[in-house]
């Protein structure tokens, strides 16, 4: 076989996609290896971070060198970007089934470019302008309207919605911001879903006297059944993994669980941003390294939801946008 | 249906499918007046901070204009480009032509996965790797390697959907020629492909532009003009401004929050109705709506 550089260069290039994800695996592992190490799997479980004392001489702790009282859990954040994550999704996803209904099947075929269009544009907006919009009129709107009426009405029967409101910033904010986000990833692929539906299943449906409503319910849903738990997983992975509208929303929580849904939290993406200057001062490096290892728990947990999504929907996603 | 025929059945069908459609309408509403807030508000609070000094003078603490971050976005979106727009146009081209095999089949899944990797891992990676590994610092070039790996997968599926969308006759009549490989795909597939590939790399500027996350682990912040140093410089951006100077307890801070944002927006905005508009224009046939 003759040696054709053409080809070689087009491999070349198609192996730095496989690569890159080797390599953030690969480092992230590598760098952090010292904070897994110390941390054990009590990283997970406890609930303080604290980089302990910079300024006196740092100790030596299973062998490795860190500041005197250093302690880094990552409970609270954990439980931040589950709490945002599962509160987005249970609003996004009845929401986004609604549009993708209303987009394929509600509109007539003039319309429906221009309304497509619109939830397309959620999906084009940078993450760090909802999270502007968020902090200038979204929190205002929660802290004075939306909190209020929440509390007062399911708040009476179910504790967790219940309790003090506070500045609007918190669970709520990064659940609304977040759910915003989410929307336009499982509507356009659920509208795409039911877009492939075969002509032949719906006459068969109206042929049974179905109303229009009815064949949509009855027979195309469940045949995109699939393609909405694929699109709900791809939906929550985007949300796991958003870092700048919620850090802007959240109110940043540390050290603290939420106990209320108006609580303010963080999430392991925000909360690796926000500790840019702090960790940066410890002379040790502990702190760096044990970021690299919530960056590593984020990257696993991104490429399962991932792989599980992507199993799920079959077809490759084609972008639409 | 064995239930005996009734009309007050029928009725209440009909209401609740009514129902339904009125439900779903409310849903789309419930997403698309967020969206219309978000763009009026930005537009209507950026656009009353925008002044010409925003363009002739750099960020001066909370105050001054933008020049810096403005020239800073470009830089880095170009410098994105440069490294993204090759490889991933390459990587695209072997998909199509080449990748039918398992190896193929992989890289279009990893390339899906690489998508979905959060933003802030590959700049927290570029971090521990090229700012403090390699001793870049923050820098131009740890910030444009971490949004090129952000954009090449979707610079590799555009390239990937348009060259397959060439039909194999025109391959097989410039191989008939006499052609060789590389001028086939060159010659013949890549003109027509252009377009598509073009889309991609729209999308590859609008998600550029609008980063955030991974940039301020690599290309950091700066309040002064770029140099021209490619490493060990830190430079600033637009996104940047709309995060940091928001949470600034003063008015001058927040106008060139919103005026930046006003940019981004209107910049983004631009992009996708670009690359909408060429998709449409070349895939008139789109299978879904």
């Amino acid at each position: 076989m003759t040696l054709k550089p053409f080809r070689m260069v087009l491999l070349l290039a198609t192996s730095l996609i496989p690569l890159a994800l080797a390599a953030i695996f690969v480092f992230l592992v590598r760098y952090s290896w010292p904070a897994i190490h110390f941390n054990g799997f009590g990283f997970l479980a406890r609930h303080t971070w604290s980089l302990g004392n910079l300024y006196a001489n740092p100790t030596v702790k299973h062998g490795q060198q860190v500041p005197i009282g250093a302690d880094y859990g990552i409970l609270v954040f954990i439980v931040g970007t589950l709490s945002t994550s599962t509160v987005a999704l249970a609003i996004a996803i009845p929401v986004s089934l609604g549009v993708a209904v209303f987009l394929a099947e509600g509109l007539s075929a003039r319309l429906r470019p221009l309304f497509s269009f619109i939830v397309e544009l959620l999906a084009a907006v940078p993450s760090v302008v909802y999270g502007l919009w968020g902090y200038s009129v979204l929190t205002p709107i929660i802290a004075h309207d939306i909190g209020p009426a929440v509390r007062d009405s399911v708040g009476r029967v179910i504790p967790f919605f219940g309790g003090s409101i506070g500045s609007g910033y918190g669970l709520l904010a990064a659940s609304l911001v977040l759910a915003l986000m989410v929307v336009p990833i499982i509507a356009a692929t659920v509208r795409d879903g039911l877009a492939r539906v075969p002509a032949e299943t719906k006459e068969a449906a109206y042929a049974l006297g179905a109303t229009h409503f009815e064949v949509v319910r009855r027979a195309m849903l469940p045949m995109v059944r699939s393609n909405i738990i694929g699109a709900c997983i791809l939906g929550l992975g985007r949300a796991l993994g958003e870092t700048m509208a919620v850090l802007m929303v959240s109110g940043g929580a540390l050290n603290y669980l939420p106990n209320n849904i108006y609580s303010p939290v963080t999430t392991m993406a925000s909360f690796i941003v926000s500790q840019l200057d702090s960790a940066l001062q410890d002379p040790t490096g502990m702190a760096v390294r044990s970021l690299a290892e919530i960056a590593l728990i984020l990257f696993i947990i991104a490429v399962l939801t991932n792989v599980l999504a992507r199993f799920l929907t079959g077809s490759r996603n084609v972008p639409t946008i | 249906m064995s239930r005996p025929f009734k009309p007050s059945r029928i009725a209440r069908r009909r209401l609740v499918s009514g129902v339904s459609w009125v439900l779903s309408g409310a849903a789309f509403l419930l997403v698309a007046v967020p969206l219309l807030d978000i763009l009026y508000t930005v537009l209507k609070k950026g656009f009353s901070a925008l002044s010409p000094t925003l363009f002739t003078e750099v960020t001066n603490g909370i105050s001054g204009g933008l020049l810096n971050a403005i020239t800073g976005t470009l830089v880095l979106v170009t410098g994105a480009l440069v490294i993204a727009v090759p490889v991933g146009v390459l990587a695209g081209i072997h998909l199509s032509e080449f990748g039918r095999g398992a190896f193929g089949r992989a890289v279009r899944f990893l390339d899906d996965v690489l998508t979905g990797v959060p933003s802030i891992v590959l700049g927290y990676f570029s971090y521990v790797t090229l700012v403090i590994g390699v001793g870049w610092q923050f820098s131009v070039v740890a910030g444009s390697i971490t949004l090129a790996m952000m954009v090449v997968p979707y610079i590799a599926r555009f390239t990937e959907i348009a060259f397959s969308q060439v039909p194999n006759n025109l391959r097989e009549a410039g191989y008939a020629l006499g052609l060789r490989e590389f001028t086939v795909i060159t010659r013949i597939a890549m003109p027509l492909a252009l377009p598509g590939i073009l889309t991609g790399v729209l999308l590859a500027i609008a998600i550029s532009l609008g980063e955030t996350a991974p940039l301020i682990y690599t290309a950091g912040w700066s309040n002064f003009l770029w140099s021209g140093r490619l490493v060990h410089e830190p430079i600033g951006y637009l996104t940047y401004v709309i995060w940091s100077f928001i949470n600034q307890p003063y008015r001058s801070a927040h106008a060139l929050a919103f005026a930046a944002a006003f940019l981004v927006i209107v910049l983004v905005l631009l992009t996708n109705i670009a690359a909408t508009w060429l998709l449409r224009r070349t895939r008139p046939a789109r299978p879904a709506p």
